[in-house]
């Protein structure tokens, strides 16, 4: 099954081709992974998205930990959480089809944020299903172009993965 | 002061406490050579950089400090990898050094470039690109404590040629390194201590698997308490030698493909298994679907990330073992299990009648026999460093190994060319130790222009080449497995005696039994390194062997000898 694994790095040169290497090392294989500054400088955030079962997960979340520069690593899959992708869809729009499609954007609480006579670019954030939706309803109409940053994910609740500080202000570290 | 950064590096090295350092210069280390003059760290030129790493690692695994080798860019720096992947699966506490182009051509194929660190990536614990001079001092700190904290490992520290050329004011710093994702001082919680306490008070058949670990962490002494206070017989993982006495009544020796049968037999039979600083590797365990069955599993281990790995376990005591076995002994209770190692003593006695160093002399010149004769005639108290193959596999079964760090081979990665400048690397570590080279005619070759390094370093390695015309190991599993179809491990090899006189050195051929005790003396008394060419049985097996996924009770078994009968093998 899908694992949301979430690890905050050290934000230094090589840091992502160390954990992208350690997956592809350990026959783990990705299925996305994002990657960008937290509210702490220095510190980067990375959510991974991984195929695997249980058991393999607690190896790698292990692994992770060995790599000098991860500092903290947790397994969002069961916990509730708020999951986002965004896409941008370039879909062809014609006098046709126009207000067909701009109607789906109303109910896909999405935006358009370029047009030209033939086409939209849409853009739509939501989790993996939502937007899935809604490519399934604007493919009969020729989507020509799409990009999607792949999935972020926070734990919900007001506890975050710095709340586990060890007094100095610093991320500690838990052990698998 | 003004320094440059070659000065800070060497400022550096010997405020870490280095004595001495294995490498090879050329155009990208060239000014961290040219500092060297004028600091006291003795440089050990290798004739080939994998020879130098060897040497790091075995100076390492002989001294307990960490190995330093040093190497220029490009070909210097992969020619270092095999032993940097040596040191990683057997988690030896080194650190290379390598020059960089200078930085402004990194990225544009310049002459002797290689992306070094990408290259070992996954075969260091970590690495660094180090391009600012005022980078060099705290990575090198850095370098030195992660090399050899929490699970040792080699560290890469990868040098531009204009940082170490580069003057800066520069001074010792010696604020705590600070590296936030790096925790190597796990420990268990008492709770789990209890569970395992508790489980080995419950156990009628407790086993200890001892590997390296014990070395490592320094608790020699705890294992022995622990043992002897629980009564619970220890069997050795191929790189746990030495970190118990072999004499000791409740050693039963080593486990796995090449291990005693009545070992792998109680591995089979207990209901306890007591993982000591071991990770249940596939040489180790034979089929994992079968392996054990019977037996709970408490493994001690410092790494989180070799819990569950290759072996499920029923409880974790995550944290130094030495630290662990500490909490263990506070609260355990004095046990008595004389009955099942009884049981075990039994088997023990049966396979004794197979054991080829109770055969009678025949003529023949059993490699066994070598071993059992050096282990004699140097009183069990040489350090021994091994090659790879069935040399390796020999040495582990009758070098009778007392004392810590005395035992030094490649487990993990199982290196060929590593007994030579292994033997060199140790012995630097332990220059008051006798130190042997254990090699076969093949594993010698790879490295023996290591040779002319411990001629011109005037040192005293003594090499045992196990010389019987193959790759005997892989002849071994064509013979098993090929249906003896020797496809490229017939092997012919220069005249190692001449070969050893042309260095400058000693060498002996030895033919027969009659002459093993006193080339080994002769050795022994001789000033310089001496290479002995034992010419031993040409088709000779490492018994018991489990085959490679196996379940491991089910073993090839040397079979029982006849005086009458010339050579065994036809009988597997």
């Amino acid at each position: 099954m899908n694992h949301t694994i979430v690890a905050l790095v050290e934000d230094k040169p090589g840091v992502l081709n160390r954990v992208a290497s350690l997956f592809r090392r350990r026959a783990f294989n990705i299925e996305s992974l994002t990657v960008g500054h937290t509210e702490q400088a220095g510190i980067s955030r990375m959510t991974i998205m991984v195929d695997s079962d249980d058991q393999n997960i607690e190896r790698l979340v292990a692994y992770l930990y060995i790599l000098v520069n991860v500092i903290k690593v947790i397994d969002l899959t069961q916990t509730p959480k708020v999951t986002r992708d965004l896409a941008m869809i370039k879909v062809t729009a014609n006098t046709e089809s126009r207000t067909h499609i701009m109607q789906f954007v109303d109910v896909f609480r999405a935006h358009i944020v370029d047009i030209t006579n033939s086409s939209f670019i849409i853009e739509i954030t939501g989790d993996e299903e939502k937007i899935e939706g809604f490519i399934d309803v604007l493919r009969p109409y020729g989507i020509i172009e799409m990009v999607r940053t792949g999935i972020v994910s926070m734990a919900r609740g007001a506890n975050t993965m710095v709340s586990n500080t060890n007094g100095n202000g610093q991320y500690a570290q838990t052990p698998a | 002061m003004k320094l440059t950064g070659a000065q800070i590096l060497w400022e550096t090295l010997v405020k870490e406490g280095v004595e001495v350092v294995f490498g090879y210069p050329g155009g990208a280390n060239l000014p961290i050579y040219d500092a060297m003059l004028d600091y006291p760290i003795h440089h050990v030129l290798v004739r080939h950089e994998q020879g130098a790493s060897h040497m790091a690692d075995a100076y390492a695994r002989a001294s307990g400090k960490v190995g330093v080798a040093m190497a220029t860019s490009g070909p210097g720096a992969t020619n270092l990898v095999t032993g940097i992947a040596t040191a990683m699966m057997d988690s030896s506490p080194t650190v290379f050094i390598t020059g960089q182009v200078t930085s402004k051509y990194i990225g544009y194929d310049a002459f002797q470039e290689t992306d070094v660190t990408g290259i070992t990536l996954p075969i260091t614990k970590h690495n660094y690109l180090v391009t600012r001079t005022s980078d060099i001092a705290h990575t090198i700190r850095e370098a030195f404590y992660i090399a050899k904290t929490g699970r040792p490992g080699p560290v890469l520290v990868d040098i531009s040629k204009d940082a170490q050329q580069i003057s800066i004011d520069w001074e010792h710093d010696n604020t705590p390194i600070r590296l936030p994702g790096y925790r190597p001082d796990l420990s268990p919680v008492s709770k789990d201590i209890d569970q395992a306490l508790d489980m080995i008070s419950r156990a009628k058949k407790p086993l200890i698997l001892a590997g390296q670990g014990v070395i490592l962490s320094g608790a020699t002494a705890e294992l022995m308490e622990f043992a002897e206070r629980a009564n619970i017989p220890i069997a050795m993982t191929l790189l746990g030698i030495s970190g118990f006495p072999a004499t000791h009544p409740l050693n039963l020796g080593m486990m796995g493909m090449h291990g005693e049968a009545w070992v792998n037999h109680a591995i089979q039979d207990a209901d306890l298994l007591l993982a000591f600083g071991m990770r249940f590797d596939d040489r180790v365990t034979g089929n994992t679907k079968t392996y054990a069955l019977n037996a709970r599993k408490i493994h001690a281990d410092i790494d989180p990330a070799e819990i569950n790995k290759n072996i499920k376990v029923d409880l974790a005591l995550i944290g130094d073992l030495r630290s662990t076995l500490s909490q263990l002994l506070a609260r355990l209770q004095p046990l008595s299990h004389q009955e099942w190692i009884g049981q075990i003593m039994d088997i023990k006695g049966d396979s004794s009648v197979r054991d080829i160093v109770n055969l009678p002399d025949n003529q023949h010149l059993y490699a066994a026999h070598v071993i059992n004769d050096l282990w004699r005639h140097t009183s069990g108290d040489a350090l021994i460093v091994t090659d790879v193959g069935q040399n390796q596999m020999w040495t582990a079964q009758y070098y009778k190994q007392d004392h810590p760090r005395m035992f030094i081979t490649s487990g993990g990665l199982g290196t060929m060319g590593f007994g030579l400048p292994g033997a060199i690397g140790a012995k630097f570590g332990r220059p008051d130790k006798q130190v042997w080279a254990v090699a076969g005619d093949g594993g010698f070759q790879m490295t023996a222009a290591e040779l002319s390094t411990a001629a011109q370093e005037g040192i005293k390695v003594n090499v045992a080449i196990l010389n019987n015309g193959y790759l005997g190991m892989v002849r071994q599993w064509q013979e098993f497995f090929y249906e003896r179809r020797y496809a490229a491990t017939p092997m012919r090899s220069p005249d190692f005696v001449m070969l050893a006189e042309s260095h400058g050195l000693t060498g002996i051929r030895v033919t027969t039994r009659a002459e093993v005790e006193p080339a080994i003396r002769r050795a022994e008394e001789m000033e310089g390194s001496v290479v002995i060419d034992f010419r031993v049985e040409q088709e000779d097996s490492v018994y018991p062997m489990v085959p490679a996924g196996a379940d491991l009770h089910d073993m090839i078994r040397r079979p029982i000898p006849s005086p009458l009968v010339e050579t065994a093998e036809d009988e597997i």
